[in-house]
């Protein structure tokens, strides 16, 4: 008679790299659903394009590897890797921006750290921040929600805008940012930042048709989009495809430093809510800083790594040159990620805790 | 001859002294923007390598030990003080985009090192030759990352090679493609890493392709042998 002898643990998640990466692309099917009806068939493109760069990239590395790519792009994960570049640079840039974005993502930040689960740093971000160091004019060029637009795109022009950069009636990208009053458009962050730096205060800012006319501090249209990639990356929890400690984190540490800025001096410094929905800190928060080949690994670290991402987040948006910054931050905290694994090592069962033991001096 | 041939093959390839011993990564990483530049601190590193090696290997015998490092300095300071002015006379825009990396050659580990490790132990000729290989290897880096910047970042090759060489090298300039927005990652310090590792990458997989096809020869011999073993 043979009893089977199996380590812990024992109950398992019939569920393998494949399907988590196709349940994370299914929830942000949502999000990129109402960016299209506010923006525009641009993100539809992109992300194809995109997708297309990073399974010929990831085959054609893996192929250069010597390593089987069919199991590589089973798995899905460069396909997610792309859509989120995709849904983060601006709906009508350039064709070779995505490629050249994702094409960095796959190559240099994924597969030559050895691929996944090797790579340090957050492949779609720090893809993001190569392309807006290096084509800073491509990747600002946000266009006004439609119902503001000067001008209706439809999905030719949105085609015909990436591939020529003019659309099929001959407008330029600087034509289609403008809004119906012929004045061009910045995101609803780049507004306010705008307006504080011209020495208007924070509500003046908001008086800008971009935002909300019932609900203070809140885009027209961003603030829908990032509702919407919060119901996925809630559906997400649910499923634990990703634990609650990132989002909720990041999260609470931008809330806290706004919450505490706005009292300091509410003219000055935007309230919390406006910055929780504008900008890309949800989508952020539940699809990026999850990542959990870069994202820190235990249960305290996470909340550490998730709470610092806000912070960041928030000095980088006062104080720093961006509107926007969640890319950074991302950044910043995966190369903190070693240290805060080494310090938050849970204790394994039946030992003391590694720093215990060490206080008092004992061998472990 | 035999040493002079090893020299060439250790300062340009096999001990090369950006790809191997990675010293002078400051002045590498900092001025490559455009093939001039590289070309023109490279000519500037060579030229002070050179010099200090020949210094340092007439008066090997005189230096005592302790303070050699003060000494060898100070030829070096030398040299590079000679090399400025030369390049403030002669390469006055050069001089300006080089900037404060032309003074600061004195700190490149790559010169004090063959000092140390190779001029203070050999005679004048072979330590002059040691001198310009590792130079020309060093140049040879700078050049390549140079172009490889210049021509991602800018679409050109040879753009102000004017400054070094005189008008008449204004014809030099290439203009591979035309771009309006340039790829300013290749330009920016962090592509000179990026692109200085991929440089390294690239000479690792060359050396390891050109000793499997030397094993691969050796083994085929043991092979043989062993079966005439196996066989008598």
């Amino acid at each position: 008679m043979n009893f089977k002898l199996a380590s812990s643990p024992h109950q398992h998640a019939n569920r393998d790299l494949g399907q988590v990466m196709k349940l994370v692309i299914l929830c942000l099917v949502p999000g990129i659903l109402m960016q299209t009806w506010f923006f525009g068939w641009g993100t539809i493109i992109q992300v194809i394009l995109a997708v297309i760069t990073a399974t010929v990239t990831e085959a054609a590395i893996l192929e250069l590897r010597k390593r089987d790519f069919e199991r590589a792009l089973k798995d899905y994960s460069a396909i997610v890797t792309a859509i989120l570049l995709a849904i983060s640079i601006p709906p009508f840039a350039p064709w070779w921006v995505i490629v050249i974005g994702t094409f960095f993502a796959i190559a240099i930040v994924k597969q030559l750290y050895g691929g996944l689960g090797f790579n340090i740093f957050n492949p779609a971000m720090a893809a993001y921040v190569m392309l807006l160091v290096s084509f800073p004019v491509q990747m600002t060029q946000w266009l006004p929600p439609v119902n503001l637009a000067q001008y209706t795109h439809d999905f030719w022009d949105a085609l015909s805008v990436i591939f020529t950069s003019y659309s099929v009636e001959g407008f330029s990208i600087a034509q289609l940012k403008t809004d119906i009053d012929g004045v061009t458009m910045a995101t609803p962050l780049d507004t306010v930042k705008t307006s504080l730096i011209q020495g208007f205060t924070y509500s003046e800012g908001l008086e800008h048709k971009i935002f909300d006319s019932v609900v203070t501090g809140v885009g027209v249209a961003s603030s829908w989009v990032s509702l919407a990639y919060l119901a996925g990356g809630l559906f997400l929890i649910k499923q634990k495809v990703i634990n609650w400690h990132i989002p909720v984190s990041m999260l609470a540490g931008l809330f806290v430093c706004a919450l505490f800025m706005s009292l300091v001096d509410s003219d000055v410094y935007p309230s919390s809510i406006f910055h929780l929905l504008n900008g890309s800190i949800i989508i952020g928060a539940f699809f990026i800083a999850t990542d959990p080949v870069s994202a820190s690994t235990t249960n305290k670290g996470r909340l550490i790594f998730g709470a610092a991402i806000g912070v960041w987040v928030y000095i980088i948006r006062t104080w720093g040159g961006y509107p926007d910054a969640i890319a950074f931050a991302v950044v910043i905290m995966n190369m903190a990620v070693p240290l805060i694994d080494y310090y938050t090592r849970p204790r394994t069962y039946g030992h003391q805790a590694p720093n215990a033991l060490k206080s008092k001096g004992k061998q472990p | 001859m035999s040493e002079f041939k090893e020299l060439t093959w250790q300062g340009l390839w096999k001990n090369n002294p950006a790809l191997i011993q990675l010293l002078g990564l400051c002045p590498l990483l900092a001025v490559t923007q455009t093939l001039t530049n590289g070309l023109g601190l490279g000519i500037a590193t060579t030229l002070v390598l050179i010099g200090s090696n020949s210094a340092v290997s007439i008066i090997r015998n005189w230096i005592p030990n302790e303070i050699r490092i003060p000494i060898f300095v100070m030829i070096i300071a030398a040299f590079v003080t000679i090399v400025q002015l030369l390049m403030n006379a002669y390469t006055f825009k050069l001089y300006q985009a080089l900037g404060i990396f032309i003074p600061l050659i004195v700190t490149n580990c790559a010169i004090i090192g063959r000092a140390e490790a190779y001029a203070s132990k050999n005679p004048l000729g072979k330590s002059a030759f040691d001198g310009l290989m590792m130079g020309l290897g060093f140049t040879l880096v700078l050049v390549l990352l140079g172009a490889i910047r210049e021509l991602l970042g800018n679409g050109t090759l040879f753009d102000g090679a004017n400054l070094l060489l005189g008008d008449w090298a204004r014809m030099l300039k290439i203009t591979v493609f035309e771009t309006d927005s340039p790829f300013l990652l290749a330009i920016l310090p962090p592509g000179a890493f990026l692109f200085m590792g991929l440089i390294i990458a690239l000479k690792n997989v060359l050396d390891e392709h050109m000793e499997n096809l030397f094993m691969a020869k050796k083994e085929q011999k043991i092979v043989q042998r062993a079966r005439v073993t196996t066989e008598s």
